[in-house]
């Protein structure tokens, strides 16, 4: 894309004009910026809004029952956030399994989610976590709306952000006696795209595991859960049969696909192994 | 902003301007009209670490970075660690312990593990590892880079 011009909104208001004129939101860049130079001179020519003076969008908090993480929050910090660490440790643990510190340093909550790709390794954990995230501008202007991380992704690199819109936050809902966990696969632990990733989650009452969730990245179109273990794992005891027959559940969601990083055999024999990591260490954590 | 413009940031402690572009990176800007060669563009997409530099004090990859988000910040590259001549604690460590065979990486490593060094004086053989997961060596000389980023952390608690 050629780039017209360089817009740095100091505030949502302004931002939310310059993306209502057309301009394309820019976030920590990471993702961008290389699609940017592999085709300079490729599709029609833009104006960047870079979002990284908006100090709303970078703020963690507790509101009204929910962790609250602006889109321009880092992932270093989602990584270190004391909050983030309390109410939603799965997350900061793929934060930690992230590309490595310069891209951390840059890259954001709401750009690994806006830029949509199968393999984002936050999107298992948020998945997981019953995430909404939270959309303004468009049609609705300074209007918010709320669209759970579920839905959110409708194909490859797409999502159900309208023209206009800016994913401004994502909220997680708070549950006490919640546990979860992830796992990424890849050629070696750091800089590498997820081969596949997995994350789950449950509550454990009486050795029986309750809201059960797990989700699956670089296995599909999207990141996405799996009804199918869900199934499996929900009022299940929490025994090692359990584990192995969630984990053969998970592979009837998955439509991997063979690539560079690795043939599709080799993604459902991971997912098979990394599934049955993770719900494992839900039920022992 | 919309065609080329004279960007005003800090480098190395001094006000600069250079022209840039909307989509210039930051990395395209310090090699071209600032003349500082030191940040190497090696992959240009945030995989070899070769062009990492301190943006207010944190570690970015300047060919990830676009130059406009710079604006008034602050940058370090490998020309700004000495002072007067003499080499930064982790400069010298990197001599001392024979951590440079080509040296295409060295800047990016060397200003990575003055990153990690600032938030974990004391890091262990894993840490120090992982503090430099992002900055890619060919010639596989990380044995000693991690050996210099500890001699440089032990120097720095006995000169703090």
């Amino acid at each position: 894309m050629p780039v017209t011009a360089f817009h740095a909104p100091s505030s949502l208001a302004d931002a939310l004009a310059l993306l209502a004129a057309g301009g394309r939101p820019v976030a920590g860049g990471t993702d961008l910026v290389v699609e940017l130079a592999a085709a300079p001179d490729g599709g029609p020519p833009g104006a960047l809004v870079s979002l990284h003076r908006l100090a709303e969008l970078r703020s963690v908090a507790v509101e009204d029952g929910d962790l609250v993480m602006g889109a321009g929050v880092t992932v270093a910090t989602l990584r270190e956030h004391p909050l983030v660490r309390e109410h939603a440790p799965v997350l900061a643990q793929a934060a930690d399994r992230f590309a490595g510190p310069q891209v951390r340093n840059a890259a954001t909550l709401g750009g690994n989610l806006c830029h949509a790709s199968p393999a984002a390794d936050l999107a298992p954990p948020l998945l997981v976590l019953d995430a909404v995230v939270v959309l303004a501008g468009g049609e609705g202007g300074e209007a918010e709306r709320r669209v759970p991380v579920d839905a959110f992704f409708v194909g490859p690199r797409r999502t159900a952000r309208l023209p206009g819109e800016l994913l401004t936050a994502v909220r997680v809902p708070l549950r006490g006696g919640r546990r979860a966990s992830f796992q990424k696969g890849g050629t070696r632990p750091s800089m590498d795209i997820s081969v596949v990733s997995v994350a789950a989650s449950a509550e454990l009452r009486d050795g029986v595991l309750r809201h059960a969730r797990i989700a699956l990245g670089a296995v599909g179109p999207t990141p996405l859960r799996s009804p199918a273990a869900e199934a499996v794992l929900e009022g299940a005891p929490a025994t090692a049969a359990t584990v192995a027959a969630a984990a053969r559940a998970v592979l009837r969601d998955a439509r991997p696909i063979d690539d560079v990083r690795a043939s599709a055999a080799y993604r459902l024999h991971l997912l098979g192994v990394l599934a049955q990591r993770v719900i494992r260490d839900v039920i022992d954590r | 902003m919309s065609s080329t413009a004279d960007l005003d940031l800090v480098v190395n402690g001094e006000r600069v301007t250079a022209p840039a572009r909307p989509g210039d990176t930051l990395l395209d800007v310090l090699r071209g009209p600032l003349g500082l060669t030191g940040a190497k563009a090696g992959c240009r997409e945030g995989e070899c670490g070769a062009c990492t530099v301190l943006l207010d004090g944190l570690a970015v990859n300047a060919c990830l970075t676009l130059a406009w988000t710079c604006a008034g910040r602050e940058v370090v590259t490998v020309e700004g660690l000495s002072r007067d001549g003499v080499l930064s604690p982790v400069q010298r460590a990197f001599v001392d312990a024979w951590a440079v065979q080509c040296g295409f990486c060295t800047p990016g490593m060397v200003l990575q593990a003055t990153a990690l060094l600032a938030r974990n004086p004391d890091p262990t053989p894993e840490e120090a590892r992982r503090g430099i997961e992002g900055n890619l060596c060919r010639c596989t000389g990380y044995g000693r880079i991690v050996e210099a980023i500890r001699a440089a952390a032990a120097a720095g608690r006995a000169n703090p």
